[in-house]
């Protein structure tokens, strides 16, 4: 697969046929997470820089994991408490991390644009694992991936997004990439938490849960910042659950066969119930292991295209 | 300065004319008596910049007076306010003085500095500065600018206490209520971003209790940097209906809009933002019908590794003494201003609003003036321009005109008479 990228920080840059010919390529991928010996010599020589500036368990393990069964070598910097968790020293810490010559630097930062500003300052690749609100590409990729192996064809499928869409990074990157890739996407969420122009953007928003998941095929429930109450948006905890926590009933209304995804953590009993979150309806695992296949995949692309070996 | 000097054939409201200087005054403006050649460069009062933030005291590797009086003689101006929030704020003689002294120190024939004082103690917004102590010692308004007055009864004292001392109030309209961490506009930019917005209503609010105040009280007040069209028709509406109220807007509200932060470009980062399409539309025709009634450049210089961060960490600020009149021009090629509103814009209006005596090239008036030529360009870059801040979305983009000679009282600030002066 020819791979021009030199940095993956949204899911704006890509094409929908690249994004579907890295769901193929993932799909090899994962057949590696299944075997015995989960290693292959791909990598072997690369590393790969992990810049977690915000606390983050399981993208950077998943990244660690993607990295290091391809036999890349992976670094990460302690940031918790550090100056850079205020981005104060991010040009800085940017180029002594270049002088260190990785191949790659997957990073995850609070503030939005944050990732965009160290692919300007820097010539190794950037991949961007979450900036502030902005963009979370890695995991709207895999959660077309997980959907990808289910469906046969994006066509005539319906998304629904539940929750905060105003603050989340996840929503802006699935928003884009579902709909690059022809699916429908709803959003439903109280009015406190939706962008205020979100009557511009492609996807039709709804204010009551019930009638949102009519016909739906697969529904992601977003992790509710519990600070959102202090801030003035919600009233509590407990009238966002009644409102818009998605239970078993709501599953009734989808279209048959519909699936339930998380990008984790959950809170449960807030924005999803606890019984089915684990319920079979449930992707939320599988959303896990397609993560490993989906960064595997990114990586591949990113150390051993040509754009990495005219550097 | 003494004697009589000519400058000939230069271009006053599309007239070629001589101007005859006596010493500091205009001695006489009259048709030029040569061959009719000549006639390339454009004669325009010094302008008056009544909002600019010189950084000293205390934070002097952003600029300093004698470095921002240094970009304002090469941009144009004879004159200039700067902002009282300094460190230590100016809210007191002894931090005006220093101001003034440093001013004469390093600039003697100008431009002229006029320090605006805080209206607040310390810009805290909750007792007033000694606004008469601050008068005496060379202030010439006062303004909480930076820091908005979310207290309105210590506004409406404001008004009233300055009113006595004929110097009026400016006021950075912005209800921060509404805009806690805003970075840009709020609106199609900040939602895809994922950005923070300040929504326009977050100025236009608090236009309105300014303009509820100075009808009320009957004082006038000077709202500053006005970027929004709600604030605009607000402003009309109070004009209309005989309220006290002037209004400043800034180049980069004429020309510039919020997609500058698409790229999460740090130089754009101003406040108030950027606002939209439709905000440079309302601007252009308020400055043209005199609703606004000034421009001023709310030069706000930072050191370049300041603006070397992510978008969320990068200071308000855009520098704007170097380039304001160059960037005002862009606007005249493109039929938005006349040469008559940049004079009116730039000098006459804020001479009357804040009492200063201007040019008006009539007998005895003062020789402040400038000669630009329309034909020439420059592009500001970190060598070119005067100011220590090179913090502008316009850096390293090539700019028409240029300014060939500025004067205050017939010295020289920056440039040179033209050959042939006599």
């Amino acid at each position: 697969m020819d791979w021009p990228h030199k940095d993956l920080l949204s899911v704006d840059q890509l094409t929908s046929p690249e994004i579907l010919e890295l769901f193929q390529l993932a799909q090899n991928f994962e057949e590696i997470n299944s075997r015995l010996v989960k290693k292959t010599p791909t990598l072997k020589g690369k590393s790969v820089l992990l810049l977690f500036a915000e606390p983050s368990t399981r993208t950077k393990t998943s990244f660690d994991i993607a990295a290091k069964r391809l036999s890349a070598d992976t670094f990460s910097l302690a940031t918790k408490g550090s100056s850079l968790e205020k981005g104060e020293d991010l040009k800085d810490t940017g180029l002594t991390l270049q002088a260190m010559q990785p191949d790659a630097i997957v990073i995850r930062h609070s503030q939005s644009g944050a990732a965009d500003f160290l692919a300007r300052q820097l010539h190794c690749s950037i991949i961007n694992a979450g900036d502030g609100w902005h963009a979370h590409p890695t995991q709207a990729l895999l959660d077309g991936f997980t959907l990808y192996k289910l469906w046969e064809g994006f066509r005539d499928r319906t998304l629904l997004l539940v929750g905060d869409i105003a603050h989340s990074r996840v929503a802006r990157s699935d928003i884009e990439l579902f709909t690059k890739l022809g699916v429908s996407v709803r959003l439903c969420a109280p009015r406190t938490l939706l962008p205020r122009h979100v009557a511009d953007w492609p996807v039709s928003v709804y204010t009551d849960l019930d009638e949102a998941c009519r016909g739906v095929d697969a529904i992601q429930c977003l992790r509710l910042q519990l600070e959102r109450q202090q801030s003035g948006l919600l009233p509590s905890l407990r009238e966002y659950a009644t409102r818009f926590g998605l239970r078993k009933k709501h599953m009734e209304l989808t279209r048959p066969g519909a699936k339930v995804l998380h990008p984790g953590p959950m809170n449960r009993g807030i924005e999803i119930d606890s019984h089915l979150a684990d319920d079979t309806d449930s992707l939320i695992l599988d959303q896990v292991s397609s993560g490993i296949a989906i960064r595997m995949t990114l990586l591949y692309l990113f150390l051993t295209s040509t754009s990495q070996r005219r550097e | 300065m003494s004697g009589r000097r000519i400058i000939q054939s230069v271009v006053w409201q599309g007239q070629i004319c001589d101007c005859i200087l006596e010493g500091d005054r205009i001695a006489e403006l009259r048709p030029a008596e040569g061959d009719g050649s000549g006639g390339e460069l454009l004669l325009l009062p010094g302008l008056i910049d009544c909002h600019t933030h010189l950084r000293e005291p205390g934070q002097e590797h952003k600029e300093d007076i004698a470095s921002g009086l240094a970009a304002a003689a090469s941009g144009g101006f004879c004159s200039i306010f700067c902002m009282a929030n300094t460190v230590p704020v100016n809210d007191n003689s002894a931090v005006t003085s220093m101001m003034l002294d440093t001013a004469a120190r390093a600039h003697p024939r100008g431009p002229a500095l006029h320090p605006v004082g805080a209206l607040s103690r310390g810009l805290a917004g909750k007792e007033l500065a000694p606004m008469h102590e601050l008068a005496r010692s060379g202030c010439i308004a006062f303004s909480n600018d930076g820091i908005p007055v979310s207290d309105s009864s210590l506004m409406r004292r404001a008004m009233e206490y300055s009113t006595d001392l004929q110097r009026p109030v400016i006021d950075h309209c912005e209800d921060s209520s509404l805009s806690p961490e805003g970075m840009i506009s709020e609106g199609p930019v900040s939602d895809r971003l994922g950005l923070r917005g300040v929504p326009s209503i977050c100025e236009s609010i608090q236009v309105a209790r300014d303009i509820l105040l100075a009808s009320y009280l009957d004082i006038p007040v000077h709202l500053a940097h006005i970027s929004r069209r709600e604030s605009v028709e607000l402003i009309h509406w109070a004009k209309n209906k005989g309220v006290p109220v002037s209004a400043e807007t800034c180049p980069h509200y004429l020309l510039w809009t919020e997609d500058r932060a698409v790229e999460y470009d740090p130089l754009a980062k101003v406040n108030p933002p950027l606002g939209t399409a439709d905000d440079v539309t309302a601007l252009r025709q308020a400055v043209r019908e005199g609703v606004i009634d000034i421009l001023a450049t709310d030069h706000a210089p930072h050191a370049p590794f300041e603006k070397e961060v992510p978008l969320s960490r990068a200071p308000n600020g855009i520098s704007g003494l170097d380039t304001a009149l160059s960037l005002c021009w862009t606007l005249v090629q493109e039929g938005v201003l006349t040469q008559k509103d940049l004079v009116r814009l730039w000098c006459h209006a804020p001479a009357r609003i804040f009492g200063l005596r201007a040019n008006g090239f009539n007998p005895g008036d003062p020789a402040d003036f400038l000669l630009f030529d329309p034909r020439d360009s420059w592009t500001p870059t970190a060598e070119s321009m005067r100011s220590r801040g090179k913090n502008t979305p316009c850096l390293n983009q090539e700019l028409p005109g240029r300014i060939r000679l500025n004067c205050r009282r017939g010295e020289v600030l920056y440039g040179q008479f033209p050959e042939g002066a006599a």
